[in-house]
């Protein structure tokens, strides 16, 4: 029998095409006659179109065509739609601003979308961009989150530029909690603007085929199924069955990619419109102009004690940026995904969250690696090392008091979820072992004895992962379900194809899912196929987000591949000429027990393709379609230590060792997982110390428009990571897995901002904290030193 | 990027008639400004001239007490020269800091010096060890070359052929960079030797590189780190950007100065 | 337009260009070779980097016609018999890639960090890949990739002798 493969470290199957230079990337496909699109993006962060003069483009070299969106909706085609309605504090739905793929009326921030050119080649197409002469009214921009409210009008639904004013919790219960408390913690944060950045920036082709009225896109996109849906239904009206979208190879997305954008919604109509494929990829700069961005918070934070440190309330005040439209899923990210949070791993028993989300003449702001659950953890394991700061308690000790223990499983918290499992002192335990914490003083008089600032941090965080029971997030406002579905194909020969609506872009799905069904058949991986990224091979799917893959898009899997051995079943007990009830499965094989007579899984799927000898009433073929729903979210949590040097002189910061330990219940490729890990950390890390999207606050230009400007992480930024794992397999899904994606991006800001902050003895520093802030905190704190002494 | 015509000539003197020709002809050394401008078609030229075939741009020489670099001579050629290595350490070292290894495989001294770029090092390392940046027409001294942000002497039409470093007894060139570019947020080049005590300073100057004469004095009556004052600059004449406001620039100076005249004295 | 004649991993290639034509866009658009990537418009993220005579280069910040006589390669010529280069092996054995995006510049690139300095510590390669970003590793891997290959090549090497 061949060794189990879950479990295992196994090397990827992706690996072999993308490292010879093989992969496909939606750049990397060329269709016949393929036409260039170039976008003419609004300079302004707020005006009026008032004309748009294209002659002198159309009559350029190589010009199919020049459109605004007056052209597109003169076609009838609809908004992008935000999939997630928000009730407010007033029982009223969010502000459902149109979103339009060329703005007709109006720009709406600096990038916006106001015309196109296609021509025959990327060149000409951008030359003729140069003479079409728009014809602006300058509006005064709102850039800055503070003072939104209060500026002009972005959106004639939106009055004061606010798209709710959303409440969790009860005012009167978290009023009581405060007035009786022993000490109160509060903190002014930011949790900054980022750019996701993936490395491949997005791209589109789209093919128009006039014989069957039909319509092929080829997109950088996580979830082609969905991006087929609000195509079809909310945009253009092309029915699916004359809809195919396609994700090939995506290099990374973080989020940023679940998107429908404006690009290829205009690429899908202009296919038709000019009668030739047209292709688009954006440039780093466009990325950085009209990429969805993530976070862009501003928060107060207050938590209630009792004199022993016991939490009592947490209050929460945030104003969200939502930017100039709303993304898909922007309304939810600030709300469902971020208040549901609050209670990390505490039991912490009342809590109050207000959010308004305000619109600013900026790029859209949606989900990015974490979405919502990162900008919870950063604010609750901030609030808490500076509550212990000001009660003179340990911040370890006042988080274990806090902790929900194991016996308190399944928890209920205040804020609509119930944690099924976990262990948060056993990730801790062995965080604080593996970065030897107790010999952190010692390293502290070390550093201090060459003029260096030591400091350590941790943080324990939870995440509700594997999104998401179709019924809880319905309630909640999801205009989705979202289930998975996979559909998994014995061949005659043997071999297995498994489709899923996931859509792996670095997480090698095709590996892991192969490692599952290469168990449950007992057949080679290599004799698994995996089959995602394409609408018309794919049944339905999601796609992949929210740590989902493998906790639901898995779970799907095993579900069809069970159905696969349950058929499987009635064909071998057909064959052993035994009943069904003395026949038994077992990793390929189905066996009478105590007689030698057994038949192996590949040769009952090549009895149900040739059914001559076959049970009575039983359908031929081996192929099985499964849809997973989620019982619950997963919760994976943990905790991340951080250990940091400080030169006070520069501000300079070094992060000398990090220690990640994370539960994610059951891990299939552990090798894969720490990938996810360190992907995880070195982006959370880039959110803490390097990244700022920046605009003008008068002008609502981008400041931060290219790598010149934003700070990427680079290799040289981190140290290696020290990753461990515990483990409480999840209760409710059949892999007992929970999701390991965004942990590592949720974890770190918090560690590495509680470790900057201790090593200067100050209560916080905002995000990120770049050497400039770090030297200047470091000398306002020496000054306060200096003063007490 | 807009269209232009293309030529790389082997001679200088043809080098220099074709940017006499055309509307608006530039020069290609390395390219790792010019291009990436012309892509985000922040710049327009009717023609490059490109130098890369003309070998008399190029090579390292130490010359008795001096050390001429030709002008189409890499960053990475730079670092690596063992003559440099040997006269001028602190030139190797500025030259290794320089973008990333693949900007420095391609990115030229001459064209670094040519485009002036306020946060790049190679003005910091001119102007600190007192260069003599020659040119198809004359010589110019490194004091004089520097007139602004991006502004240098050279005349239309001139052309720099290579720059001569006279070897001091020491210099170092310490440089912060900034988290984003990874150019100069402060670089700061001292060497003292025959052209005196220098303190050049780039990345922080609104007008480009500059001599901080403040520190220069201080170090005049005493070489030793402990003895670098503030910088002598007032905060209105330096950069504040996104990255990096005055007041931490300055202060930046002075702590580059000090560790360059630590490590230059150790 | 103008004529050139250069090498290809190891074909000789003459094709007439624009000026204005990049090597990456030669590459990717001519050439069909798409393993070369472009990821940024200001010569920063090193997707997009190639060997040219043998020096690792970024294909974005260099004119086609700039290549006119040299020989260039690519991440797909670097399989000889149908077996990896000891890199791409590297990175495939220690997982050094997850999207895949970044993978064929940072190959390059590392392979030429080898050719200069066979044996380099764990900080010299971070600070050699200065001009590479992953969004995806978190480099962790690479790194480790970059001295497996290290050894691995060194092995070769003494093989050999």
């Amino acid at each position: 029998m061949t060794e189990l493969l879950v479990g295992k470290s196994m090397k990827r199957k992706e690996d072999q095409r993308l490292l010879t230079g093989r992969g496909r990337y939606v750049d990397d496909i060329r269709r016949p006659g393929e036409s260039h699109a170039y976008f003419v993006r609004s300079p302004h962060a707020h005006a009026e179109i008032r004309s748009v003069k294209k002659d002198a483009a159309l009559a350029s070299p190589g010009v199919l065509g020049v459109f605004t969106g007056k052209d597109i909706q003169r076609d009838n085609w609809g908004s992008i739609p935000c999939g997630w309605v928000v009730t407010d504090r007033y029982g009223k739905p969010h502000k459902a601003v149109p979103h339009y793929a060329l703005t007709p009326d109006k720009a709406r921030y600096v990038g916006d979308h106001v015309a196109v050119v296609v021509a025959e080649t990327y060149a000409q197409a951008r030359d003729a961009a140069e003479l079409i002469e728009i014809d602006y009214h300058e509006l005064p921009p709102v850039i800055d989150l503070a003072t939104a409210m209060s500026g002009a009008q972005i959106h004639d639904l939106a009055p004061q530029n606010l798209c709710y004013d959303w409440e969790l919790g009860e005012q009167a219960e978290i009023d009581a909690v405060f007035a009786r408390a022993h000490h109160v913690a509060s903190l002014d944060l930011v949790n900054n603007r980022l750019a996701p950045s993936p490395m491949e920036p997005r791209a589109a082709l789209a093919e128009y085929d006039p014989a069957q009225e039909s319509y092929t896109l080829w997109s950088t996109s996580q979830n082609p199924h969905m991006l087929r849906w609000m195509l079809s239904e909310n945009v253009s009206g092309i029915p699916e069955t004359k809809l195919r979208v396609i994700s090939p190879d995506v290099g990374g997305g973080f989020g940023m990619k679940i998107y429908c954008y404006p690009e290829e919604t205009t690429c899908l109509w202009l296919s038709k419109q000019v009668g030739r494929p047209v292709r688009w990829t954006g440039d780093r700069s466009e990325s950085f102009l009209a990429d969805a961005h993530g976070r862009d918070h501003r928060t107060r934070v207050e938590l209630a004690l009792d004199d022993k440190g016991i939490f009592l309330g947490l209050k929460v005040d945030t104003v969200a940026n939502m930017g100039a439209y709303l993304s898909n899923y922007a309304t939810s990210i600030p709300t469902y995904f971020y208040a549901t949070l609050l209670a990390g791993c505490y039991k912490t028993p009342v809590i109050h969250c207000d959010v308004k989300a305000v619109f600013t003449n900026t790029s859209p702001v949606d989900a990015y690696r974490g979405a919502g659950r990162p900008e919870a953890a950063y604010l609750i394991e901030r609030i808490i090392d500076v509550a212990a700061m000001e009660m003179g308690v340990d911040p370890i000790e006042l988080r274990r008091r806090n902790f929900i223990k194991p016996a308190d499983f399944p928890y209920q918290t205040p804020v609509h979820l119930i944690y099924d499992i976990g262990d948060y002192d056993a990730s801790l335990d062995e965080a604080l072992r593996m970065i030897d914490y107790a010999g952190f003083p010692a390293r502290k008089a070390e550093s201090k004895s060459r003029g260096k600032l030591r400091g350590i941090g941790v943080a324990c965080y939870i995440e509700a992962c594997g999104v998401a029971p179709s019924q809880l997030i319905g309630k909640m406002g999801a205009g989705a379900g979202l289930w998975e579905s996979a559909q998994v194909r014995f061949n005659v020969t043997g071999t297995a194809f498994v489709l899923t609506g996931t859509h792996g872009h670095g997480q090698g799905h095709e590996t892991t899912f192969g490692q599952i069904v290469a168990d449950m058949f007992g057949i080679p991986i290599e004799h698994v196929e995996l089959v995602h990224g394409d609408t018309s091979q794919v049944p339905m799917g999601m796609g992949t987000y929210g740590s989902r893959s493998l906790a639901v898009g898995g779970s799907a899997i095993v579900r069809a591949a069970e159905k696969v051995i349950a058929k499987g079943h009635k064909i071998a007990a057909h064959m052993l000429e035994a009943a069904e009830n003395d026949v038994e499965y077992a990793r390929g094989w189905y066996s009478v027990p105590g007689t030698n007579r057994k038949v192996k899984l590949t040769d009952v799927a090549k009895k149900a393709y040739i059914p001559v000898d076959y049970p009575v009433g039983l359908e031929p073929g081996l192929d099985e379609t499964a849809f997973y729903d989620p019982a619950n979210f997963t919760y994976p949590a943990g905790a991340h230590i951080a250990e940091v040097e400080i030169d006070p002189e520069t501000g300079t910061l070094k992060i000398v060792d990090w220690v990640a330990v994370d539960d994610f219940g059951k891990v299939i490729n552990p090798m894969i997982v720490e990938g996810q890990i360190h992907g995880g950390l070195a982006q959370g890390i880039g959110q803490a110390i390097l990244e700022n999207v920046v605009y003008d606050s008068e002008t609502g230009q981008l400041l931060s428009g290219s790598f010149m400007d934003y700070a990427m992480p680079r290799a040289d930024d981190f140290p290696n990571f020290k990753v461990g794992y515990t483990e409480t397999p999840c209760t409710h899904n059949p892999l007992g897995a929970k999701g390991a994606g965004e942990a590592g991006a949720i974890a770190s800001p918090p560690a590495l901002i509680n470790a900057i902050s201790n090593a200067l003895g100050i209560r916080h520093i905002d995000m990120p904290a770049t050497p400039q802030r770090i030297w200047r905190a470091a000398r306002a704190a020496g000054a306060a030193d200096a003063q007490k002494e | 990027m807009y269209n232009f015509t293309y030529s790389n000539p082997e001679m200088l003197s043809d080098a220099e008639h074709l940017l006499g020709t055309g509307e608006s002809p530039t020069l290609l050394a390395g390219g790792q400004t010019l291009l990436p401008t012309l892509k985000l078609r922040l710049a327009q030229h009717s023609s490059l001239v490109d130098l890369g075939r003309i070998v008399a741009l190029k090579g390292i020489v130490a010359e008795g007490s001096c050390l001429r670099i030709g002008a189409m001579t890499t960053h990475w050629e730079v670092a690596s020269s063992a003559t440099v290595a040997a006269a001028i350490p602190a030139l190797s070292q500025l030259a290794g800091m320089i973008g990333d290894p693949q900007v420095r495989h391609r990115g030229t001294i001459g064209g670094s010096v040519a485009n002036n770029d306020p946060s790049a090092d190679y003005p910091a390392g001119c102007l600190g060890l007192g260069a003599t940046i020659h040119t198809n027409r004359r010589d110019i001294s490194a004091d004089d070359f520097f007139v602004g942000m991006f502004e240098t002497a050279l005349e239309n039409g001139e052309i720099i052929t290579a720059l001569s470093f006279p070897v001091p007894e020491v210099a170092t060139y310490v440089k912060y960079p900034n988290p984003a570019s990874r150019y100069a947020l402060v670089g700061v080049m001292v060497s003292k030797g025959v052209s005196g005590i220098r303190v050049a300073v780039t990345g922080a100057g609104n007008a480009g590189v500059f001599r901080d004469t403040a520190i220069e004095a201080a170090l005049q009556k005493n070489f030793v780190a402990d003895a670098v004052p503030e910088s002598g600059v007032s905060e209105d004449t330096l950069m504040s950007d996104m990255h990096a406001a005055a007041d931490y620039r300055k202060h930046l100076i002075a702590v580059m100065a000090r560790r360059a005249v630590a490590a230059a004295t150790s | 337009m103008r004529r050139i004649t250069m090498t290809v991993n190891g074909r000789e290639i003459t094709c007439e260009v624009e000026e204005r034509l990049l090597l990456v866009q030669f590459l990717r658009e001519t050439l069909k070779l798409t393993g070369t990537h472009v990821g940024c418009d200001t010569s920063q993220c090193g997707v997009c980097v190639v060997h040219v005579d043998g020096q690792s280069i970024k294909s974005c910040s260099m004119l086609a016609v700039q290549a006119d006589g040299r020989s260039v390669t690519t991440i797909e010529g670097l399989m000889k018999d149908g077996e990896m280069h000891p890199m791409q092996a590297a990175f495939h054995d220690q997982h050094g890639l997850q999207c895949g995006f970044c993978t064929p510049g940072m190959v390059m690139s590392a392979i030429d960090l080898l050719q200069k300095n066979p044996d380099p510590t764990e900080q010299e390669i971070r600070e050699w890949l200065e001009g590479n970003l992953c969004r995806c590793t978190g480099y962790h891997n690479i790194v480790k990739a970059v001295r497996q290959a290290a050894t691995a090549i060194s092995r070769q090497g003494e093989a050999r002798t």
